[in-house]
C-alpha cells in the first residue's frame, strides 16, 4: 500500500518577529527576485503550493509605528500573479480577508490568477480581527467578531456563483459559425443576502480547476466551524504534537458534522525548521536564532499583546508581571493577529509557567512563541514530520524560516529528498492543478450534479 | 534628432483586436483570450517593437457594443474580461523593457488596495508601471457589487444636467483616488528601511507618514503597506475627449490619451488640454499628450480598404477615435506630422491582434526609425523617465524628522 502522501507549502518569511532581518543573509521581503528566489527553490522541490500572510496596516504600539520588526509588504495578487509567469506547477496561495474587499473583485481577481496560472490558485479567508484596518477602507471600521465570519460565509457563497456562472464549456470561439460564447446568458447571476443584494453578468471564465483551492486560518469555534463547513484546508498555528492532534481531531469532526468527508478539508500547520549536522549543532543554531527572534523590546510587545496595555517598564529579565490585563481598553497594539481569546486565563498561564520552572519574562515569552517545531538534522526532522502525519496530527505543513528568501533552501535540498525516499512525498506533479496535487475534486457547478473531469475552458 | 524629439509610441491591446469582427481572422487566437500565453506572445512583440508601454483595456462588466451601455447578450463577439492589473503583474517578470499599464477603475475599487497594488506592479517590474484611471459609469457594472446604485450614462443624454452631475461626480471620486494613491506612493519616504541593529530598528518611523486623506467618498489614513515604488510613482495616464475628464488629466495625470480626428483637431484638442491644465492650476510638468488612434495595416492602401471593409461587413467598427485603414508608410507620414503638430506621441489601438500588433512592430517602427522619428534601441530608463517626467520627492520628506 502507497504511504498517505504529505501536504507541503510555504510561506514567505516576513512582517513579523520572527524574521530575523539582522541575520547577514536576510535579503529583501519586497524586491521581486526575493518572491522569485523562494518560488523556484519550493517549485525544485515540488513543494504543493507558496503562502502569502495578509497585514493591510502597518502595525502599531500605543500610536506610534511599530519600528522593530519587518514592516511593509508588496500586494498579494500582484506577487501571485509575476509569480504565475515564472513557475510551472506549484499553487499559489494568497491571504485575503472578506471583510474590507467585495465578492465581484475578489471574484474577477481569483478567477484571473487561476487562468493564467493555469489552475494553480488559492484562496485563503481570513476575516481581519483588527477592526482598525477599517481607517484604509471605504467602509471605515466595521462588524463585530460574528458578522465578520456571517459576512465571510456570505462572500464565499457569491464569490463561488460567480465562479459557477460560466460553464467550463461558456467559450466556443467558432470563428466559422461566428460563435463566441455558448449563450446569452453565460455570466448570469444574482444573490440577494443579509449582507450582499447584487446580481448582473460575470466577466470572467471559469478556470482549469472550476474553482480556486479555499483556504482558511482561523481558530474560535465559529471560525472552526466556518472552515470546516466551507474550506479545502485550513492553515493553523498548532504545532506541538498533542495541540495540533487535538485541533486535527476538533476540526474533522466539525466537517463530518458538516456533512463533509473529513478527508476533503486537509490541517496544514505552520512550521519553522532548523536544520544542523547534529542534533546538537540544530539545537545550538535554534537557540541562537530564537535567541534573536524574541530580544528583551520583542518579548515586551508580546506580552503587550496579551495584557493589551504598556508593559514598557517591566524588566522582561524579570517575573512575568503580576499586572492585570486590560482587554477592554483601547488596543495598544494594533495591526497584528491577536494572539488570545481570554488575555486573564493567557496571563495567569504565563505566570504559572515563569513559577513553575523560574522562568523570566522573556523566557517565558520565548517557550509560548517557539515555533520552530523542527530541529534537528535533516533525517530527523523527516523523521518528525513523517510520524505527525501518520499519527494523525495533521496533513502536511507549511513551512517557514526565519530567512528571507534563502530559508527554504536547506529545507528542500536536505529534508524533501528524505521524505521522497521514505514514500511519503512526491519526486514529481501528479496534475497541472492544484487540486490535483492536493488530490481534491474538481468542485461540483452550482446547480449540477458533481462531475469528475475538469475540462480546460479555452 | 534627440532622444526628446522623439515620438512615444504605445499600444492598447482588447481581446482580439479593436475590431468587433477580429477575432475571426485567420491569426487570431479567439480560444487563448484567456490564457498566459496569449498576453505573453503580445507583450513579447510589443516589446520587440521597442515600444513605450502597453495599455490593458479592463471593466467591472461585459464588453458591449456601446461600451456605456449594460451587457447586450451578444454570443458573436468576444465578451470576457481578465483583471488587467493582474495581466500586467504576469508580464512584468515576462518582459525587461517596456510600460506596463493596467486599467483599473477607480469607482468601485478601494484606493488603498490600487495604490499598493501599483505599486508592487512597479516593484516586480523594476519601474515599469502605469495606471489607466478609468471610471464605471455603468448601472449593470453599481450592481454587481450591490454597495451604491448608479443610474447608468446613456450616450443621447451626455449633455443634460443629470448626467453631466453624475459624470462630474464620478471624477471627482477618481481625482481623490488619484490623490490618496499619490499621497500613499509618498507615505514612505525612500530611505524608510533603516535595518539599524545598533538600535533594533528595522524601519526609521519618522520617514513613514499618515496621509489622514478625507473625502466625500472615502476617508484612508495610511501609510502604505507597500514601500515606495522604484518610480516614485508610477506613471498616471487618463484618456480623455471631454473637458471634465481632460480636467481630471490636468488635477491627476501624467500623460493624457486624446482623440484628435484630423491634423486640425490636434491643435484644438491640445488647446482644450492646456486651458484644462491652466484652469485646475496645474504645477509641475505638464501633461505629455499622446493620440489615439485605431489602425488597421496592409501592403497598400488598396488592401488596408479592403480589409476594413471586409470586416466591416462581418460587423461595423465605431470607435470614439479615428480609424485609419493604410500603410505602414503612409501611418508613418501622418504620425511624423501629427507629431509636428504638438502631439508628444500615439497610443495605437490595433484593429486585429496579433496581425496589426505585429505590423506596428515589423513594418511601422522602421518606417519611424527611417524618418529619424523613433530610437533604434531601448534606453536604461524608467517609464517616467522616457516621457521625460522626474522622479517625484516624496511631499512628506521635507516635512522632516518630527513624527
Ligand atoms: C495560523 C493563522 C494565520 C493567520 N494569518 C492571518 C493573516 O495573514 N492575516 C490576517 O488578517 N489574519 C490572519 N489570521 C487571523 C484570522 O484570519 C482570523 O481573522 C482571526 O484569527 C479571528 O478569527 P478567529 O477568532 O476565528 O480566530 C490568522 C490566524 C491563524 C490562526
Amino acid at each position: 500500500m502507497t504511504r498517505k502522501q504529505i501536504i507541503l507549502g510555504a510561506y514567505f518569511p516576513g512582517v513579523n518577529h520572527d524574521t530575523v532581518w539582522s541575520d547577514p543573509a536576510s535579503g529583501s521581503h519586497i524586491d521581486f527576485a526575493s518572491f522569485a528566489h523562494w518560488a523556484r527553490t519550493a517549485e525544485r522541490g515540488k513543494l504543493d503550493l507558496l503562502f502569502l500572510a495578509e497585514g493591510l496596516r502597518l502595525r502599531d504600539r500605543g500610536g506610534a509605528i511599530f519600528d522593530q520588526d519587518v514592516v511593509g509588504r508588496p500586494d498579494t495578487f500582484t506577487v501571485l500573479a509575476s509569480l504565475a509567469a515564472i513557475t510551472s506547477h506549484i499553487g499559489l496561495a494568497g491571504t485575503i480577508n472578506s471583510t474590507y474587499n467585495e465578492p465581484y473583485e475578489l471574484a474577477r481577481k481569483f478567477a484571473t490568477l487561476d487562468l493564467l496560472s493555469g489552475g494553480r490558485a488559492a484562496w485563503n479567508v481570513v476575516t481581519s480581527s483588527d477592526a482598525d484596518t477599517g481607517e484604509n477602507f471605504r467602509r471605515g471600521g466595521f462588524l463585530g467578531h460574528h458578522q465578520r465570519y456571517s459576512r465571510a460565509r456570505e462572500t464565499l457563497e457569491l464569490v463561488r456563483r460567480l465562479w459557477d456562472s460560466w460553464g467550463s464549456d461558456a467559450v466556443v470561439a467558432d470563428k466559422d459559425a461566428a460563435r463566441f460564447l455558448r449563450d446569452g446568458d453565460v455570466g448570469d447571476f444574482a444573490f440577494s443576502g443579509e449582507q450582499f443584494d447584487v446580481s448582473g453578468r460575470f466577466t470572467t471564465p471559469r478556470s482549469p480547476q472550476g474553482h480556486p483551492v479555499i483556504l482558511q486560518a482561523g481558530e474560535s469555534p465559529s471560525g472552526r466551524d466556518f472552515a470546516a463547513a466551507h474550506s479545502d484546508a485550513i492553515f493553523s498555528r498548532y504545532q506541538k504534537f498533542d495541540e495540533a492532534k487535538a485541533f486535527y481531531d476538533d476540526v474533522k469532526s466539525r466537517v463530518a458534522k458538516a456533512g463533509r468527508n473529513p478527508d476533503e478539508v486537509k490541517i496544514l500547520p505552520s512550521a519553522a525548521v532548523v536544520l544542523g549536522d547534529t542534533l546538537d549543532e540544530a539545537r545550538d543554531r535554534h537557540a541562537e536564532i530564537h535567541h534573536r527572534q524574541v530580544d528583551p523590546q520583542t518579548a515586551i510587545v508580546l506580552a503587550e499583546m496579551v495584557w493589551n496595555r504598556d508593559l514598557s517598564r517591566v524588566d522582561p529579565d524579570g517575573p512575568v508581571p503580576d499586572l492585570d490585563p486590560t482587554p477592554d481598553a483601547p488596543k495598544w497594539i494594533r495591526g497584528r493577529a491577536p494572539l488570545t481569546q481570554d488575555a486573564h486565563a493567557t496571563a495567569a498561564a504565563w505566570r504559572e509557567l515563569g513559577r513553575e520552572k523560574n522562568l523570566s519574562l522573556r523566557e517565558v515569552v520565548k517557550h509560548v512563541f517557539d515555533r520552530a517545531v523542527f530541529v534537528g538534522t535533516p533525517e530527523s526532522v523527516a523523521d518528525e514530520i513523517d510520524r505527525y502525519v501518520r499519527d494523525g496530527a495533521t496533513d502536511g505543513f507549511i513551512v517557514g524560516s526565519h530567512v528571507s528568501p534563502s530559508g527554504l533552501d536547506e529545507f528542500v535540498d536536505r529534508v524533501v529528498p528524505r521524505l521522497v525516499d521514505r514514500g511519503v512525498f512526491r519526486s514529481e506533479y501528479a496534475g497541472a492543478t492544484l487540486r490535483d496535487n492536493l488530490g481534491l475534486a474538481p468542485p461540483a457547478r452550482f446547480g449540477e450534479p458533481r462531475r469528475h473531469d475538469s475540462s480546460v475552458a479555452s | 534628432m534627440s532622444t526628446s524629439d522623439h515620438l512615444r509610441l504605445a499600444v492598447a491591446l482588447s481581446d482580439a483586436g479593436w475590431h468587433p469582427a477580429a477575432w475571426r481572422e485567420a491569426d487570431a487566437r479567439p480560444g487563448e483570450l484567456f490564457t498566459a500565453r496569449y498576453w505573453a506572445d503580445l507583450a513579447a512583440i510589443a516589446e520587440r517593437g521597442l515600444l513605450d508601454l502597453i495599455t490593458i483595456e479592463d471593466g467591472f462588466g461585459l464588453q458591449s457594443t456601446d461600451h456605456l451601455a449594460e451587457s447586450d447578450r451578444r454570443t458573436d463577439q468576444v465578451r470576457g474580461r481578465l483583471d488587467a492589473h493582474l495581466v500586467a503583474a504576469l508580464l512584468a517578470p515576462l518582459t525587461s523593457r517596456i510600460g506596463l499599464v493596467p486599467t483599473v477603475t477607480t469607482t468601485h475599487t478601494e484606493p488603498f488596495h490600487v495604490a499598493n497594488a501599483l505599486a508592487t506592479l512597479d516593484h516586480d517590474s523594476l519601474g515599469r508601471a502605469g495606471w489607466r484611471v478609468q471610471v464605471s459609469a455603468r448601472a449593470d457594472e453599481a450592481r454587481h457589487l450591490g454597495r451604491r446604485a448608479l443610474p447608468g450614462v446613456r450616450r443621447e443624454h451626455l449633455d443634460t444636467p443629470e448626467t453631466a452631475r453624475v459624470v462630474q461626480e464620478l471624477f471627482d471620486e477618481a481625482a481623490d483616488a488619484v490623490e490618496v494613491a499619490r499621497r500613499l506612493w509618498d507615505s514612505w519616504e525612500d530611505d524608510a528601511e533603516i535595518r539599524d541593529d545598533a538600535t533594533n530598528r528595522f524601519v526609521d518611523r519618522d520617514k513613514l507618514h499618515y496621509i489622514d486623506f478625507s473625502g466625500d467618498h472615502f476617508d484612508v489614513r495610511g501609510p502604505a503597506i507597500t514601500p515606495r515604488p522604484p518610480q516614485g510613482h508610477p506613471l498616471v495616464t487618463v484618456l480623455a475627449h471631454r473637458e471634465v475628464p481632460y480636467r481630471l488629466a490636468a488635477r491627476s495625470a501624467d500623460v493624457v490619451f486624446v482623440t484628435p480626428q484630423d491634423v486640425d483637431d490636434v491643435a484644438s484638442v491640445i488647446g482644450d488640454v492646456r486651458a484644462a491644465e491652466a484652469a485646475v492650476g496645474r504645477e509641475g510638468e505638464p501633461l505629455r499628450i499622446l493620440g489615439d488612434l485605431v489602425v488597421l495595416l496592409d501592403h497598400t492602401q488598396a488592401a488596408a480598404q479592403e480589409r476594413l471593409a471586409r470586416l466591416d461587413a462581418r460587423d461595423p467598427l465605431r470607435s470614439d477615435a479615428a480609424i485609419l485603414a493604410t500603410t505602414p508608410s503612409d501611418l508613418a507620414d501622418l504620425l511624423v506630422a501629427w507629431h509636428e503638430a504638438g502631439l508628444d506621441g500615439f497610443r495605437l489601438r490595433p484593429g486585429v491582434l496579433p496581425d496589426d500588433l505585429n505590423a506596428i512592430a515589423d513594418a511601422l517602427v522602421p518606417e519611424l526609425q527611417r524618418r529619424g522619428a523613433f530610437r533604434t534601441a531601448y534606453d536604461d530608463t524608467t517609464l517616467r523617465e522616457r516621457f521625460g517626467l522626474s522622479r517625484p520627492a516624496s511631499r512628506y520628506a521635507t516635512a522632516g524628522s518630527t513624527a
